[in-house]
């Protein structure tokens, strides 16, 4: 009986690894396309293999003991007093100190190089994006450009993306999986981030933060192409008919599910401000009212207010 | 049978057959204190993190009046030396001592709760309720925080007199009656800190 | 007159719910009926909802935790229906508002309303036995944490029928949870459960506290307690400290929704971002709370069926303290995507790290007491083992989700929610299951079935590894948690595995409830007529199985760690002493169930705006209370001569165990009865 123990959860253990027998290029956080999701990668493995110095061995422990010390084998040594040892004791304290000290280091260094809010330097110019989540959906502002997507983000590979994010309805957090990490977005604050994608591709962006009823919707395609064929989609987005003013994103805002990739020819100047605007904590002017006034843009720091 | 380290046991058990209620409610009732006191850090750093969120409407120093808190201070601390003699009463056996200072502290306490009620009044009369501001709702959920355990001191002690009346210093009495004093005496502490944060440091 | 309730509050438009609500209240009627049938109603009353008794009382929040796990694995078993089906376009068969109430119903019961009983009901059962006491501290309040855990299980069970539940998540974050953007009931049923039950469980706390610190048999030094006792009052003390944060933060939200204050809401100066550090300031001492007790079972496993001293205790006593203070340390890695920059991230990241180090030492100190022992491989046993394979598995994604850019990929996708299930089901869960195994016969007096009780073992293991290792993958393929459908086809072969892997776990689920009827069946050929039903090493197993009110008819004196063990080594176990004593005991009384039918009453007020009823259901708890304070006789004296018949009756039952041969694993050693 003792024997199916262990063979069952050997056999278990290792069905866990079959998927990644398959290739890892549907595994997104595996197979990134930018030096951001890439150090990410790296990160994990490194603390994977790093802590199976302790897996490994408590497995063998668990099988070996479990089997040799049954009561029914009288062969075993039995020792029902012995219950200390300071040999053992402090290896057991300090090898994984040990671990979790070569961890803690790498994670700080990993921390600082991967900050959220430190820009990409590549010698090349950054787009700015700024993306307002909304009930369900995601808004792009392209402020350099004066154009605005719904849903659709495409950028140029190799360029630094400088994002500033926030929210006009509840917490929401915008990632796009392959390229790198994800931030919350709230409404009358900004958050950073900084990515880059290393190839062309089309990559799934999401909402990863639980927002409602629409919250399943909130994918977007996040489309790496060519510097030319960048500009070929920015001059097309301005020939839209759509405009984004003021009353149009009133619409836009309201609640929706399914809303449809859409293309502004023009933006609201300031408008990203605006939205943040509505909501400042020291200002408290309405929400509904304070996106037509034309007071001073405010609110250009982090999320962790003025620290 | 017995063994002679049993005749020993029968001494120490005596001890814990009968065990120390009285003790035990006080460190119980310290214990809850503990937890009241982690409640009100918790609202005391809401308001640290709200304390700036104006949304446009009035400041501390637009609303607060030192020498009206003073005058409420005053009330609570004096209330606190009223119960002290409540327990000086109380170890002499005097229960008419014990009534009368009880009634003083009682009503030391409802002015207290009177002095704040006003205040809210005024305030929310004027259009600085608690929905106001992000700054507001944190002012008047910590004051009124205190508030309502005050409150709820002033319940418990008028349900003490009533049974310092009707069944005497006994020691189930006096137990409440010392559990009581602990209760007044935080909340007299905590008074201190939303005074000193809320108040003094708003205004500055 | 009735608030906002009206008729259009029952959800007639989820066919499921409706079902659901159906099911329930039939089932509820047969219970009674059955109830009235057998003529228990008045043994009902006077032995178990009137009891202050802490072992009656323990056994009631255990079968309080059994009834949600089965509500709350119905909602597991929904997700992963829904799942297995909403690939591609297809929208499966529930709908989103629908799916949202019942991820947040599976969370909310899990942890406040299945782990939470289950581990103070064995703690209720078990801890005053093992430190030598009669009962806790404050038997009255004991009730009263009961009826308040109840109040606020039943209060979630009614939003199945009447109104909503919340559709935020357990973790209810604002603004989504503010009256804005959550409008109905849901959110309000979510908060009054959670804080009511929260009242309970720190009351619990105070009454346990005092109870181990004061209340210890002569001897027992802290350092001689039981392990199980250790992880108890470090359990305890994370009530106690981290509770009322919860209190606060629910209180806020309250007063956001109810008096339109702006502690998180959108503008008007509120900041959500102090709710989720509030939050979690709560929630993660809140799973060490149903992990440490867990941790504690299984080192009295461990060295019962090892038949061998647990190794290191000293160091399992640091090692528990160390994660009771360390657990403060981490609340900020629950949102290390909230934007608080690498500093802050940092030391959170370090200090998560670190709680890995004592976890550690107390996988490998239950790994050396196994060593050189003689290993029963009973059903707690079986459940130990896999606990030990199984979850390091969960400590080490933990120790990579500690690092904050790790977390940045990975928060919030269904590697999370793999890693958290991995921590409590082989953990919490195993821990609780292998402790109603172990504890049953000394709390019921007859031992569980060992056959189905492994039967359903393997069907949880195996059904655990199924059910959610494809989750792991699914959170590097870039799936988020809480999904309704999904477009990309390609995540859904690992759910359809997952869904397999629920059904097994329902067949482990049923295996349990077959266990325990074959064991009721079976009770005759399986008593535990000397107390000791394994050979234990501790004190609950020197009273009879179920023990007396009184737990001793006279107090022991301890002389060394694994007190019981240390006597039967010495030969002085059951001695009868040469007199008894009076024994005073507390009365049962039945304040305890009306301020928990009260406090019922007075949330469900709160929720739908009946404001006559709250006030009302106020002043009877108030009044119940003085009225309990006014009471001086609330203790009665069992006489030396009904403590001697009693005990005498016990010895005569433990010395016909000479015919009746030890079965299922108790292999009594040493003498069982000196006279």
């Amino acid at each position: 009986m003792k024997k199916h123990l262990y063979s069952f959860l050997i056999g278990l253990s290792s069905l866990w690894f079959i998927p990644f027998l398959g290739g890892c290029s549907r595994i997104s956080l595996l197979d990134p396309k930018g030096p951001i999701g890439d150090s990410e990668r790296f990160l994990i493995i490194a603390a994977f293999v790093l802590m199976l110095i302790v897996i490994i061995p408590v497995f063998i422990m668990a099988f070996w003991f479990a089997r040799r010390y049954r009561a029914s084998n009288p062969e075993a040594a039995y020792t029902p007093k012995w219950s200390r040892s300071l040999k053992l004791e402090l290896t057991i304290w300090l090898v994984p100190i040990a671990i979790v000290t070569a961890l803690g280091i790498l994670g700080a260094i990993e921390t600082y190089h991967l900050d959220p809010y430190k820009p990409i330097a590549n010698g090349r110019k950054p787009v700015a994006i700024e993306a307002v989540s909304l009930d369900w959906k995601w808004l792009f502002i392209y402020p350099d450009r004066n154009i605005a997507t719904v849903n659709q983000l495409v950028f140029p590979v190799n360029v630094p993306l400088s994002f500033r994010i926030t929210s006009d309805t509840v917490m929401t957090s915008f990632f796009i999986p392959q390229l790198g990490s994800q931030i919350y977005a709230m409404a009358g604050m900004q958050t950073r981030l900084h990515l880059l994608a290393q190839e062309p591709g089309v990559y799934s962006g999401q909402n990863q933060q639980f927002s409602g009823r629409g919250y399943s919707d909130m994918f977007f395609k996040a489309i790496a192409v060519s510097q030319e064929e960048f500009e070929g989609w920015v001059k097309k987005a301005k020939q839209s008919p759509d405009k984004l003013d003021v009353a149009r994103f009133e619409e836009l805002r309201k609640p929706s599910l399914g809303y449809p990739v859409t293309h502004f020819s023009s933006v609201k100047p300031d408008l990203f401000d605006r939205i943040i605007d509505k909501y400042s904590k020291t200002m408290g002017m309405n929400s509904d009212a304070m996106i037509r006034k034309s007071g001073p843009a405010i609110m250009k720091t982090g999320a962790s207010e003025g620290n | 049978m017995t063994t002679d380290a049993s005749s020993i046991d029968s001494v120490r058990t005596g001890e814990i057959e009968h065990p120390d209620t009285v003790a035990n409610q006080v460190f119980g009732f310290w214990l809850y204190l503990m937890s009241d006191l982690v409640l009100f850090a918790a609202i005391f750093a809401t308001f640290a993190v709200l304390r700036h969120n104006y949304a446009g409407g009035p400041m501390g120093k637009d609303l607060f009046h030192l020498p009206y808190v003073f005058g409420e201070t005053m009330f609570l601390l004096f209330s606190s030396v009223s119960y002290g003699l409540v327990a000086l009463a109380m170890r002499q056996g005097n229960k008419a001592l014990v009534l009368r200072w009880l009634v003083v502290t009682f009503l030391l306490g409802l002015g207290f709760i009177s002095l704040e009620v006003n205040e809210f009044y005024h305030l929310i009369l004027d259009g600085n309720g608690p929905g106001r501001s992000g700054f507001l709702s944190a002012f008047f959920t910590l004051v009124g925080t205190h508030g309502t355990h005050v409150t709820f001191g002033l319940m418990w002690m008028a349900v003490m007199m009533g049974q310092v009346i009707t069944k005497g210093l006994t020691t189930p009495v006096q137990s409440r009656l010392l559990r009581l004093s602990m209760f007044w005496h935080f909340l007299d502490i905590v008074w201190i800190g939303v005074f000193t944060v809320v108040y003094l440091m708003g205004v500055m | 007159m009735l608030g906002r309730l009206s008729l259009s509050a029952i959800p007639f438009q989820y066919p499921i719910t409706m079902a659901a609500v159906g099911g329930s209240v039939l089932l509820g009627i047969a219970i009674l009926a059955l109830i009235t049938y057998y003529g228990k109603w008045t043994y009902l009353w006077k032995e178990w909802l009137t009891s202050v008794d802490h072992k009656k009382i323990g056994i009631m929040y255990i079968i309080l935790a059994l009834v949600m796990l089965l509500r709350g694995f119905s909602d597991a078993i929904l997700m992963r229906s829904q799942q297995a089906i909403a690939a591609g376009t297809s929208q499966g068969i529930l709908p989103p508002d629908h799916f949202n109430q019942i991820f947040s119903a599976h969370g909310t019961i899990m942890i406040i309303f299945m782990a939470m009983p289950f581990l103070v009901g064995l703690m209720n059962i078990t801890v005053p036995q093992q430190i030598g006491a009669r009962d806790v501290a404050f038997p009255f309040m004991n009730s009263v944490s009961l009826w308040l855990t109840t109040a606020g299980a039943l209060l979630v069970m009614v939003s199945l029928g009447l109104g909503e539940f919340s559709k935020a998540g357990w973790s209810g974050y604002p603004p989504l949870t503010e009256l804005k953007y959550s409008p109905g009931t849901g959110t309000d049923y979510w908060i009054w459960a959670l804080q009511i039950a929260g009242i309970g469980s720190l009351m619990t706390s105070i009454n346990f506290l005092v109870t181990i610190i004061k209340m210890r048999a002569p001897g027992m030094s802290l350092m001689r307690m039981p392990i199980f006792v250790w992880t108890a009052l470090t359990t305890i003390l994370l009530m106690l400290f981290a509770f009322p944060v919860l209190t606060a933060a629910l209180a806020m939200l309250t007063l956001d929704r109810c008096l339109g204050m702006h502690f998180f809401t959108n503008g008007l100066g509120g900041n959500m971002m102090m709710y989720v550090n509030l939050f979690w300031m709560w929630g993660h001492p809140e799973v060490y709370i149903v992990i440490l007790p867990a941790f504690g079972i299984f080192s009295e496993v461990v060295a019962t069926f090892s038949g061998k001293r647990l190794f290191g205790y000293t160091s399992m006593v640091c090692a528990t303290a160390a994660i009771m203070v360390l657990s403060f340390t981490v609340w900020l890695h629950h949102f290390f995507t909230m934007g608080a920059g690498p500093d802050v991230n940092i030391v959170f990241g370090i200090s998560t790290m670190m709680i890995a180090v004592p976890t550690g030492v107390k996988v490998f100190n239950w790994l050396f007491t196994m060593y050189r022992g003689r290993i029963r491989f009973t059903t707690p046993m079986y459940w130990t083992l896999g606990f030990i394979v199984t979850f390091v598995i969960g400590g080490m994604t933990g120790v990579l989700l500690a690092s904050p850019p790790a977390d940045y990929v990975l928060h919030n996708s269904l590697f999370l929610i793999a890693h958290f299930h991995n921590m409590l089901i082989p953990g919490a869960l195993f821990g609780f299951f292998a402790g109603y195994t172990y504890w049953f016969p000394k709390a019921i007096g007859f031992r569980l079935n060992e056959e189905w009780g492994k039967r359903a073992f393997w069907c949880w293991i195996i059904g655990f590894y199924l059910a959610f290792m494809p989750l792991y993958v699914l959170g590097f393929m870039g799936m988020p948690r809480r999904m309704d459908h999904y477009a990309n086809t390609a995540w859904h072969p690992y759910l359809l595995v997952a869904a397999a892997g629920v059904v097994v776990i329902l067949l482990g689920i049923l295996s349990q409830i077959v266990q325990l009827l074959v064991s009721i069946r079976d009770r005759h050929t399986a008593r535990d007529l000397t107390g000791d039903s394994w050979d234990g090493r501790t004190l609950e197993w020197a009273t009879s199985s179920p023990p007396a009110v009184y737990n001793f008819a006279r107090i022991p004196v301890v002389h060394d760690i694994d007190a019981f063990a240390d006597m039967k080594e010495k030969g002085i176990t059951y001695q009868r002493p040469d007199r008894y004593h009076d024994i005073h005991m507390p009365k049962n009384t039945a304040k305890g169930l009306i301020i928990g039918a009260l406090t019922f009453l007075f949330g469900f007020a709160m929720i739908w705006y009946i404001w006559w009823l709250a006030i009302a259901a106020a002043l009877g708890i108030l009044s119940t209370v003085i009225a309990r304070a006014a009471d001086d006789e609330t203790e009665y004296t069992i006489p030396a001569a009904e403590v001697e018949r009693i005990e005498n009756q016990r010895f005569r039952r433990a010395a016909s165990t000479s015919s009746n041969g030890p079965s299922n694993g108790a292999a009594p050693r040493g003498p069982l009865l000196q006279v």
